[in-house]
């Protein structure tokens, strides 16, 4: 007979794999990027196809380069991919979207030591590196259901009109990122990830709570915070990251207040319009920090007795 | 996860213990428990339970009898072995246990006849000393898989740790097991008599008996047998896992938190396994000792899944085949569940007072890839205990003792849950286990 095989208990494993768990981000993705398709045509399913492709390249070739196992089989590049073609402006040049891949995959993540090491949001670090790098290119916002690929008509994100309805916000009616305009399609996703239990609640209820109160405090109207620029995007999807935020549900809520309150502190007294991204990977960077105060509290554990010589 | 306060290690918010769903698989729910034919030969294990291992008493050529005591312990936490068969000693042995100590073994070949020892009469009870004694004289440890003698648990001091309630753990929460729904369903007597006389000679005011809401028919069963009993009360658990774990059954039944360092006496509770208490009513009956128990054979490599009383000292290999095994084929066999169980190196390794299950696995034993952590915290919010893996799995790898020793690594109980849950499938309970045996060196 063959050898037994001897290993340490549990024998028994659960089918949930980091792989499944990318491929619910990604269906939870798909209603945004159809309203992206519909509202924007064909130049941003060109977008979306192409980061997706070029993120999925540079793991593959950083993987080859370094010798190391292939990763992209877990499809978290393809979720960097597709994220960060939703923070992309549709008129977007392909060759920009190329090096915010390479950014976003090589340096925030492969660099750091791949998937789980990262420190910050592969996606909003290509885009912010994107953001200072090309600002006109990236903040050139078409207007919606104008397909035409030879010219584009643009106009000025809502955060800075203040003036488009709630309908055509919530519905993707307005100009901004390809994939952030259509809260309706986010929303749906965000409750696919928290019913299939691959996010909780707790970092976008925190996120969006705080940006409506603040806005509420400071005489702004709460609603047309909420359904502008990338706040859902961002909470639903950016802050929830499993890598780079907090992984007690004490954390959760703490960095999304941190994520509220930076978002409207830059919207509101900010040179730029949106804050949504910066506050995010100013989040992350504190991450570490909100671990080390919202341990979990195990059952029935006496509290340290504090010797000398240790703080 | 609600904080939790708590005075006198009661909680008096409610919380939730973080549990987890498993697939219950528990084919043999049916099975009636049948008698094995008796072996051509046993190896009876000197060290059947946690604690010192036994003395042998007996040399190689005597001839045993059925009952007969062949192994004694010196230590407060043992008790003793004895032949599971009639028949001849032929050799005293070192055998490899599951944590890679040697251990003393009795090889006994059987001449199939089962003639019963002398000594086997029923003990004369009459007071709380002289049970705890007889219980230690029947060998029992308990059987629902730690295996801690069941003597030690019952000699509480009563007046600094005044025990006022007795849980009956029949959770099994362990996927396949349904040995002890089987008992619940064959001894319903055996089992309320044994309850009886525990609380008769301790003088215990409350029993919680703890049954899954899987084992429908075993709650209504009891419920019926125990509805002119005031001081009986049937807790229906949600089948979730690891719901029998001694903290979370104490948990479950009477909301008492036992805390770290603390035995389950110290919050006025013992806590027995149902087959444990079923044997005690047995044994004071026939003065048999714990020489058979019931053990579930099941896994996808076994055709006939079943329950069966078998001699302590059979080998794996015997009772495969019982249940028309193939253990030639077979790449995994656990003793226990899958989740807390052992695995084997040697199929002709002899089953212990302890094991409720043996498992034969040909397809499910295929091992995952391990991937990196992505900090998706399932370990955390599976831990029953709150603790926290991912981090534990960190400062082990770093051999960061003091992190260790905060993070309270010492209270994880090895339900394996994290490992289960994890996606990256890294080995986390197994992390555990080491990370303490760091810490404590």
């Amino acid at each position: 007979m063959e050898k037994l095989v001897v290993s340490a208990s549990p024998h028994m494993k659960s089918g949930v794999t980091t792989a499944k768990i990318m491929t619910h981000v990604l269906a939870a993705l798909l209603p945004a990027a159809f309203a992206s398709a519909i509202i924007f045509g064909g130049r941003a399913m060109i977008l979306m196809g192409f980061c997706v492709a070029v993120s999925i390249l540079w793991e593959k070739l950083f993987c080859l380069v370094t010798k190391k196992k292939d990763t992209t089989d877990d499809l978290s590049a393809a979720v960097t991919g597709l994220l960060l073609s939703f923070n992309l402006p549709v008129t977007l040049p392909l060759w920009m979207a190329f090096i915010g891949c390479f950014v976003s995959i090589v340096i925030t993540k492969q660099l750091f030591g791949g998937i789980g090491q990262n420190f910050a949001n592969p996606a909003i670090v290509g885009r912010i590196v994107l953001m200072l790098s090309f600002p006109t290119a990236m903040t050139t916002w078409a207007e919606p259901f104008y397909y035409r690929f030879d010219e584009v008509r643009t106009g000025a994100t809502p955060l800075v009109t203040k003036s488009e309805s709630y309908a055509d916000l919530f519905l993707g009616n307005v100009g901004g990122c390809l994939g952030e305009t259509c809260k309706a399609a986010l929303l749906l996703g965000g409750i696919y990830l928290i019913a299939m239990k691959i996010i909780t609640p707790h970092t976008p209820l925190a996120f969006i709570g705080t940006v409506m109160l603040f806005s509420l405090a400071v005489g702004e109207d709460p609603v047309y915070q909420l359904l502008s620029g990338g706040l859902i995007l961002g909470a639903f999807f950016m802050a929830t990251d499993y890598v780079t935020t907090p992984v007690t549900g004490k954390g959760k809520v703490i960095f999304g207040i941190g994520c509220g309150i930076l978002t409207c502190v830059m919207r509101f007294y900010g040179s730029m319009p949106e804050g949504v991204s910066f506050s995010i990977l100013l989040m992350n960077i504190l991450v570490p920090y909100i671990d080390m105060f919202t341990p979990t509290r195990p059952l029935g554990a006496k509290k340290a007795e504090k010797k000398k010589g240790e703080d | 996860m609600i904080s939790l306060k708590f005075s006198d290690g009661k909680a008096w918010c409610i919380m939730a213990v973080n549990k987890i769903k498993l697939p219950h698989l528990k084919r043999t729910k049916n099975s009636e428990t049948i008698d094995i034919p008796v072996p051509e030969k046993v190896v009876i294990s000197m060290s059947q339970h946690m604690g010192a291992p036994c003395r042998v008493l007996v040399n190689a050529g005597d001839w045993v009898k059925a009952g007969q005591k062949i192994g004694e312990g010196d230590s407060f936490l043992s008790c003793p072995v004895h032949s599971s068969v009639s028949g001849k000693v032929t050799e005293i042995t070192d055998i490899l246990r599951a944590d890679g100590k040697y251990t003393k073994a009795v090889v006994i070949a059987s001449d199939g006849l089962q003639i019963v020892s002398e000594s086997v009469t029923p003990p004369k009870v009459t007071n709380r000393e002289e049970f705890i004694e007889a219980v230690k004289e029947s060998g029992l440890c308990g059987l629902g898989g730690a295996g801690f003698p069941t003597h030690v648990k019952l000699s509480f001091d009563k007046d600094k740790t005044p025990v006022d309630s007795l849980i009956i753990n029949a959770a099994e929460c362990e996927p396949y097991i349904t040995s002890d729904y089987r008992e619940l369903m064959e001894n319903s007597e055996d089992v309320l008599d044994g309850i009886k006389k525990v609380q008769q000679y301790l003088g215990i005011k409350n029993v919680y008996i703890c049954i899954e809401d899987n084992k429908a028919e075993a709650v209504k069963l009891f419920e019926k047998l125990t509805s002119s009993d005031s001081s009986v009360k049937i807790v229906k658990l949600k089948s979730l896992y690891p719901q029998g774990a001694e903290k979370v059954v104490i948990y479950s039944a009477t909301r008492r938190i036992v805390g770290e360092g603390e035995l389950p006496v110290n919050r006025g509770v013992i806590v027995l396994n149902v087959t444990t208490v079923g044997f005690i009513s047995r044994y004071l009956k026939t003065g048999m000792p714990l020489v058979s128990r019931r053990i579930t054979v099941d896994g996808d490599g076994v055709r006939t899944p079943c329950n069966v009383r078998v001699p302590i000292g059979i080998s794996i290999r015997k009772l495969a085949e019982f249940a028309d095994g193939n253990i030639e084929a077979a790449r995994k066999i656990i003793l226990g569940g899958p989740m807390m169980g052992t695995a084997v190196y040697d199929p002709d390794a002899p089953v212990c007072k302890t094991n409720n299950a043996v498992l034969v696995f040909i397809k499910e034993a295929q091992e995952q890839p391990m991937t990196n952590c992505i900090r998706c915290a399932r370990c955390i919010n599976a831990c029953p205990i709150n603790l926290m893996p991912a981090k534990i799995e960190k400062a082990y790898k770093a051999k960061d003792i003091s992190a260790l020793v905060k993070l309270k690594v010492n209270l994880c109980m090895n339900c394996g849950s994290c490992s289960y849950v994890c996606p990256a499938k890294r080995e986390l309970a197994h992390t555990n286990q080491l990370a303490k045996e760091l810490i404590t060196k």
